[in-house]
């Protein structure tokens, strides 16, 4: 029933090394190709120091390539400026980090708000999204909580429901479950699938092969090069 | 029924519709289907990016997480604008307090009497004397318009009445006391007749018995008209009243006096000095003439004279301030670069301990600059604290103190809210450094990095 058009890819890099001056310089990524289709659940998983920091900040915008090509939702970014860039991840891009990264003076609802500020989404739709977001992720009760009277998967659920308030095109999860234990963890990994089965983009980088392998597509990162898995 | 977090996104973002209505997935809208396929997020209008609304109320969020830090980020910026503000209005009170003393009658004035020593019995003794064509010797220095002397004339003890029978039943009343003065004193002191006439030089040449009454000593006497040439009787002696004077605005006891010229003075009581030279001079002259009025009377011996004149008004008024405002001024200032160091060491403090929280918020797509001015505001936020507080507690200060003192208090309102707007600034350039470098992090190394 579904006729396939022709889709751009979320993410695509074409060539892509990121290298940082030395002496002795250093090749983070040498000659990365990747193209991420809409709807992909991918995983990139390799040992620290290969390469996957550099990676999730190029993905996120928060780096450039040194040399090569990084479109993301048909858009080639490195035509964007600074400022561009910035707004263009505020609305495409959702992050998870590790450390969770909430503001601990901050209540529940306002944290998830807080990433409608800068991805501009109108006044009046922020609260109604946040609040729906919240309650997707379970939190529908903890709205006025403030995060250190959180669980450890509650706050990682907090940062999902504002990974994801602003509709990204794309979601960059660091390490999800880094600081969670094997229950909590999988409780959140099992959030990442029922996302993705309502459509969206997931990108998630790790270290732990457990969680790299319940993505649907495994992308092993080695020195800089990627290496597609199974 | 399956829960859809996309289709509830967009229902949301189509109208602000109740969770309950968004679990109808039964695809009865075509586009759907294509939609998804096209974009996994709904197509929401984008707008209201971090606008000044959302940026005012970040900052609060910011100034307002440790309210503590706050008070004592603050302080320093409340005692600078409060000691400005004192400083000011003090000053403008206290100049209040001047110009009151020195109201536009005495400012026209000076008085000039012998000097005097005291003796060592302990008595007042004069060391000079005032001649009696003072009035002459005076009227040619620039800047005087008229001169007059005085006298208190000592009748020893005679009555003063209005008829010469000495009634025994009559209630025994104070006589009113006789002064001396030169015919052209009253315009000296300003005063006015009400009916009759001043005595002129003419009367005074001559020593004519001649009187003129103050209005409450003619009053005292019963005497309301002189067109009938009345007489009083000093002790046995007539004098013809030709005059009834009010309005005297210096050396009001004129007006409870018989004054007579003073050569009749000199000869029917023996007077033998003039006490008192009041001189009226143009507005500013006061200095100029107090300086030669003296030897104008006395060439010989000027230090026989002593002169009360307002010369030093508007130079003692100046002075008053100029002590006031260095001192307080410069305290206020010293606590206003103290409060702003304040601010800023402070609001760098925040800024390292937020790199966490200024990461994240790049990521979710603040720019540099909407870090900056978020920072910016905050800092110029905790100055206007400040400086609403130190200006209501300087005004609250002024209003105290002169309360107390029972002066009146004035304090331009400019400075008051031109204050609390000075801790604004204080605030804006305390913020820019820790601004500067909050826009200056790197958001990846922020978020690895924290907690």
């Amino acid at each position: 029933m579904i006729t396939a058009p022709v889709v751009e890819p979320v993410v695509e890099l074409v060539n892509v090394t990121r290298s940082f001056p030395g002496p002795p310089e250093v090749q983070a990524l040498k000659s990365v190709n990747l193209r991420v289709e809409r709807g992909d659940y991918l995983s990139i998983v390799g040992p620290s120091g290969s390469g996957k920091s550099t990676m999730l900040n190029l993905l996120g915008l928060l780096d450039r390539p040194s040399v090569g090509e990084y479109h993301l939702d048909g858009r080639d970014t490195s035509l964007l400026d600074e400022k561009q860039r910035a707004i263009v991840r505020g609305g495409t891009i959702g992050f998870v980090f590790q450390a969770f990264h909430l503001l601990p003076h901050r209540t529940v609802l306002d944290n998830v708000l807080l990433a409608t500020l800068y991805s501009g989404v109108p006044r009046a739709e922020r609260e109604d999204r946040a609040r729906a977001a919240l309650l997707r992720v379970g939190l529908g009760r903890r709205l006025d909580f403030l995060p250190g009277t959180l669980s450890g998967g509650e706050r990682q659920r907090v940062a999902v429901a504002r990974a994801v308030v602003a509709s990204p095109e794309l979601l960059l999860a660091d390490e999800p479950t880094g600081n969670l234990d094997e229950t909590t963890g999988g409780e959140v990994m099992d959030l990442f699938e029922e996302l993705h089965a309502d459509g969206l983009t997931l990108i998630v980088i790790t270290h732990d092969q457990a969680v790299s392998d319940r993505a649907k597509r495994r992308v092993r990162i080695t020195d800089g090069r990627l290496s597609e898995l199974s | 029924m399956t829960f859809s977090f996309k289709r509830m996104l967009r229902r949301r973002s189509r109208a602000a519709a109740l969770p309950e209505a968004v679990a109808d997935v039964s695809g009865d809208e075509p586009t759907t289907s294509a939609e998804l396929t096209l974009s996994i997020v709904p197509v929401i209008r984008r707008a209201d990016r971090f606008s000044v609304q959302d940026l005012l109320v970040e900052a609060s969020h910011g100034v307002g997480a440790r309210p503590s830090r706050l008070v004592m980020t603050t302080l320093g910026t409340v005692l600078g604008i409060a000691s400005l503000v004192v400083t000011i209005g003090f000053a403008q009170t206290a100049a209040g307090q001047i110009s009151n003393q020195f109201d536009a009658v005495s400012a026209t004035q000076i008085l000039i009497k012998p000097a005097s020593t005291r003796n060592s019995s302990g008595n007042e003794q004069a060391t000079g004397r005032l001649p009696w064509d003072a009035p002459e010797r005076v009227d040619r220095l620039a800047g005087v318009e008229r001169a007059g002397l005085v006298a208190d004339v000592d009748v020893v003890g005679q009555p003063v009445t209005s008829v010469p029978v000495n009634d025994p039943s009559a209630a025994q009343t104070l006589s009113p006391a006789v002064i001396a003065t030169s015919p052209n004193l009253l315009a000296a002191v300003r005063g006015q007749v009400v009916t009759g006439r001043y005595f002129d030089a003419g009367h005074d040449e001559r020593g004519d018995r001649v009187a003129v009454l103050g209005s409450r000593a003619a009053e005292t006497l019963g005497i309301n008209r002189v067109d009938s040439q009345p007489s009083i009787f000093i002790g046995e002696v007539p004098y013809t009243v030709i005059g009834i004077i009010d309005g005297v605005e210096r050396r009001a006891n004129l007006l409870d006096a018989v004054i007579v010229p003073l050569n009749t003075a000199r000869t029917q009581f023996g007077l033998t000095a003039p006490a008192e030279l009041h001189v009226q001079i143009e507005v500013g002259a006061g200095t100029l003439v107090s300086r030669q009025a003296p030897i104008a009377l006395d060439p010989s011996a000027p230090e026989n004279f002593t002169v009360q004149a307002p010369a030093a008004a508007s130079s003692l008024q100046d002075n008053i301030q100029a002590d006031i405002n260095i001192v307080f001024l410069t305290l206020g200032i010293l606590a206003l670069l103290a409060g702003g160091l304040g601010i800023a060491n402070v609001t760098l403090l925040s800024v390292m301990e937020r790199v966490g929280e200024i990461g994240l918020r790049r990521a979710l797509g603040a720019t540099r600059r909407n870090i900056a001015r978020q920072f910016i505001v905050e800092s110029a936020v905790i100055g206007l604290l400040g400086g609403l507080i130190g200006s209501a507690l300087g005004v609250f200060a002024v209003v105290v103190v002169s309360l107390l003192q029972g002066w009146t208090p004035i304090l331009d309102p400019v400075v008051a809210i031109g204050a609390a707007l000075l801790g604004t600034i204080v605030g804006l350039a305390a913020g820019a450094y820790p601004a500067l470098r909050a826009s200056n992090i790197e958001p990846i190394t922020a978020l690895r990095g924290g907690t």
